[in-house]
């Protein structure tokens, strides 16, 4: 019952996204939606994304071993686990950022709305446009902030005239129009490292995207700064569905809907493999965990 | 437990007592000091003597008037300054789109696991070694001959322009690749394509690199005489270039003519032309190195 009212909450905010409407709160707070979620369903019924049998390879080394996920739409979903067990190497299959790495292929579906991406006829470039990316380390271009807000919105092809009103709404969607509005023609790179992070996100926002892969996008930031990016992924998800890795489990437990944990597994021939351990509500997975899902999150090894 | 390390008295200070670099140690400081001092002095003693020698000539007769045989007191060097610009000018028109071409596919079509960019990779470092005269040997037999473009400016900008492509597409390529791959994720995942992403991300950015080494590239073909002998530069000329297909001399021959002269005075003459010539590279470098400098970005 709580999720047909979701899912209608959503269509409505959906509408309104694609009309560019500002959405202003449709009811939920962060803290409200979240108790709404943990009533919804453990099963993801009508995913946004849904992994079936995905391995990751790089050349021969296959990095990412049979992971089947679907992603809900306008939730967060967290990858949790250990160094080396292919969470960032399974998000960046999302949007085909694997494609640039040489020899890095991907097995199995992808399937964004039923549509497999990895399929002999789709445009990598339609897919990101869609499936928008925040990376760990803040990577503002070499620009004004009204530049690199104003980059994808440009490069899609909107109009000038419609840019002004594209980057203050991103820049408020994203937290940061307070702080960066009197000093648009200023460069990008010379905001602090919490603000680029948020500058990022802003510019992921403008292309409109239905996702948003957040790859530890506060693995270089200060707590306060984390804080504010916390904040901000809780509001977003009203609207977007978002993909955060991360390996800070308290964060995991403070934002996601939902977690997957991956671990490395090592086989016969002693190769590493990342695999997927375990997914559910977040909360079950802190609450109850498996058992090698326990022995990370309490901290006994990873 | 006790300390590993108990100091008694004094034995401290004493220990810590700094007499000074070892013997050997300063003896290597002045060793290397020594190296660097040879290129200096000489360089030093280039200037100075060349100064002191072409000095009464540097006049504005240098650059107003046309050279002349007979009369060394009114020879000027203007067709060979004019012929120069003409030259450089047109080589930086053909070699800069050219070179910036190729590094972008280099560094961003290019894969280094293949064969064939391997090999081209290769002989692009090895071209940017191979003598001047070389090069002035291929441009007499193809471009002057057999594309029967004959003794013209362009002939010696094409000429030039592949003497220093190599050196373009070298520092063209490390301008590039300083552009971080963060930035070339970042607009890939808002859904630029490849193309969208150099022309608006990494070209921009590395401009300044592309200008610097491309300067850098020019000054070497500035002063370059070998190549151009051979194309066939008229020694003796006395009217500025007017077109592509003009003929032209350049300083570096005009020299190399004056200095070939039996009379005191062309020797003088030579000179001039030789501090001119040496002030032209050193603005053109300084310019290089302002841009570097100005436009230096840490990522």
């Amino acid at each position: 019952m709580v999720k047909r009212e979701l899912t209608n909450q959503m269509e409505e905010v959906e509408m309104s996204v694609e009309m560019g409407d500002q959405v202003l709160g449709s009811g939920t707070t962060a803290p409200a939606r979240a108790a709404g979620v943990t009533k919804a369903s453990r099963q993801v019924s009508d995913p946004v994304m849904d992994l079936q049998k995905v391995h990751v390879f790089y050349g021969d080394y296959e990095a990412v071993r049979e992971v089947d996920l679907p992603i809900a739409s306008r939730e967060i979903t967290a990858f949790i686990g250990p160094s080396g067990c292919g969470k960032s190497t399974l998000l960046r299959s999302f949007n085909r950022m694997n494609d640039l790495i040489p020899g890095a292929r991907v097995e199995g579906k992808v399937l964004y709305h039923g549509v497999d991406i990895y399929g002999p006829d789709v445009d990598a470039i339609e897919v990101r446009r869609r499936v928008g990316m925040v990376f760990q380390k803040p990577n503002p271009f070499p620009k004004s902030i009204f530049d690199n807000i104003a980059y994808g919105p440009r490069v899609l092809g909107r109009s000038k005239k419609d840019m002004d009103g594209i980057v203050e709404q991103s820049l408020t969607r994203a937290a940061l129009w307070d702080e960066v509005k009197d000093k648009l023609d200023e460069s990008g790179m010379a905001l602090s490292g919490g603000q680029q992070q948020r500058l990022c996100i802003a510019r992921c926002i403008a292309v409109n995207p239905d996702i948003i892969l957040m790859d530890e996008p506060c693995a270089s930031l200060d707590p306060i700064a984390t804080a504010k990016i916390e904040d901000l992924m809780r509001e977003l998800a009203e609207d977007y569905t978002i993909v955060i890795v991360t390996h800070n489990m308290q964060q995991a437990a403070r934002v996601a809907d939902r977690t997957a944990f991956f671990t490395a597994e090592v086989d016969g021939q002693n190769v590493r493999h990342g695999r997927l351990v375990e997914f559910d509500l977040t909360e079950d997975i802190f609450l109850n965990p498996r058992r090698s899902t326990e022995d990370y999150i309490s901290g006994r090894f990873g | 437990m006790t300390a590993v390390f108990t100091p008694i008295g004094d034995q401290v200070k004493q220990d810590l007592q700094d007499t000074g670099p070892p013997l050997k140690d300063r003896g290597f400081r002045w060793m290397l000091f020594a190296g660097l001092s040879v290129g200096i002095i000489t360089l030093v003693a280039l200037l100075v003597f060349v100064f002191l020698e072409g000095y009464p000539r540097l006049t504005p007769t240098l650059w107003q008037n046309m050279p002349s045989i007979r009369f060394p007191e009114k020879a000027g060097a203007q067709s060979a300054i004019m012929g120069s610009i003409w030259v450089i000018v047109t080589t930086a028109v053909i070699c800069m789109p050219v070179g910036v071409m190729a590094a972008i596919y280099l560094e961003e079509y290019g894969n280094p696991t293949r064969r064939f960019d391997r090999i081209v990779e290769i002989n692009i470092q090895n071209l940017a070694a191979v003598p001047s005269i070389v090069y002035g040997i291929l441009g007499l037999g193809v471009i002057a001959r057999a594309f029967a473009l004959g003794q013209t400016v362009i002939t010696a900008a094409l000429t030039l322009s592949l003497l220093v492509l190599p050196v373009v597409i070298i520092s063209s390529r490390e301008a590039i690749r300083a552009v971080p791959q963060s930035i070339r994720a970042g607009s890939l995942a808002l859904g630029a394509t490849r193309w969208q992403t150099i022309w608006k991300q990494v070209l921009p950015a590395s401009i300044p690199g592309i200008a610097t080494g491309a300067i850098l590239a020019l000054s070497r073909a500035i002063g370059e005489a070998a190549p151009l002998l051979l194309l066939g530069a008229v020694t003796f000329i006395t009217f500025n270039p007017d077109g592509l297909m003009s003929s032209y001399t350049v300083m570096p021959i005009q020299i190399y003519n004056w200095i070939s002269q039996s009379r005191e005075e062309f020797q003088v003459l030579a000179a001039a032309l030789c501090i001119l010539l040496l002030a032209i590279l050193l603005v053109m470098n300084a310019f290089a190195i302002y841009l570097r400098n100005k436009f230096q970005r840490r990522w």
